[in-house]
């Protein structure tokens, strides 16, 4: 539960965000990434750490440089997180539709 | 299966949507959120009370598996028929604070309707815990079996 508490402490912040959607569509170095905000570049640098901390992020070497991917399957236990509250209104509202396709207005 | 009840709750956001489309006819699906002998049989809880008006208010309870009772209450600030209904909505005897709901029932058809539930908490962490409670649940349940199975004598 802690681990997945603070995967989502990662990501209730903006730059966190911002950074995830960037590196989603390619791999990418700190430095490129850091070019796309006006923060400044340590503060980008500690977003990464904890990226990296929450296994959001993964780091590959390549070369001298140390790119950045996104771990898809960490992502997907995130989006997972709110399934079953989804699948509790979905199953009320199944139920729903079911109840009121028998229902017999008094004409 | 592709569920058909979506969910929009954006990080770090003290409210969420819930959408949902019905094969019901517009008046029908406003009718299940209103008379309580069907909100009874959807919901899965008992009625107490439901004052469909402005300055109205409800009372529901629920019975779990082990007997225990859990009630609900809320407000009702807005009732438009077949078109709004905005209310409160509390966990009595919880440490979760009253929530604010905004329901919008929309016509898409003669036969097809749609629901958004716009759900405001007090704050964006007690959104997330409340959006974990199912989650919660599902582990709870989880370990209930193990431990049933591991308690069993051989």
């Amino acid at each position: 539960m802690n681990l997945r508490r603070d995967v989502f402490q990662a990501i209730a912040d903006p730059t966190r965000r911002a950074i995830l959607l960037l590196v989603a569509s390619q791999s990418m170095t700190a430095g490129a990434i850091a070019a796309n905000f006006d923060t400044a570049r340590p503060t980008v640098s500690k977003h990464l750490q904890i990226l990296t901390e929450c296994e959001l992020l993964e780091q590959k070497q390549n070369g001298r440089e140390i790119y950045y991917l996104i771990n898809a399957k960490k992502m997907k236990a995130v989006a997972d997180f709110i399934e079953p509250f989804r699948k509790m209104w979905d199953d009320r509202f199944n139920k729903l539709e079911a109840v009121m396709k028998k229902y017999q207005p008094k004409k | 299966m592709e569920l058909k009840t979506k969910i929009n709750a954006e990080d770090g956001k003290q409210e969420l949507d819930i959408t949902r489309e019905f094969d019901l006819p517009l008046d029908l699906l406003f009718k299940a959120f209103t008379e309580p002998e069907i909100i009874e049989q959807w919901m899965g809880t008992k009625v107490l009370k439901l004052e469909n008006k402005k300055h109205g208010s409800y009372q529901f309870e629920t019975t779990d598996p082990k007997g225990n009772k859990h009630g609900f209450n809320g407000t009702i600030h807005e009732f438009n028929p077949n078109q709004r209904i905005t209310r409160t909505f509390e966990m009595e005897n919880t440490p979760f604070s009253v929530q604010l709901e905004f329901l919008e029932f929309e016509q898409l058809s003669e036969d097809r309707s749609k629901l958004n539930m716009h759900v405001v908490y007090k704050s964006a962490a007690l959104r997330d815990e409340v959006l974990q409670l199912p989650f919660a649940k599902g582990i709870n349940m989880a370990h209930d079996r193990i431990q049933n199975i591991l308690s069993k004598p051989a």
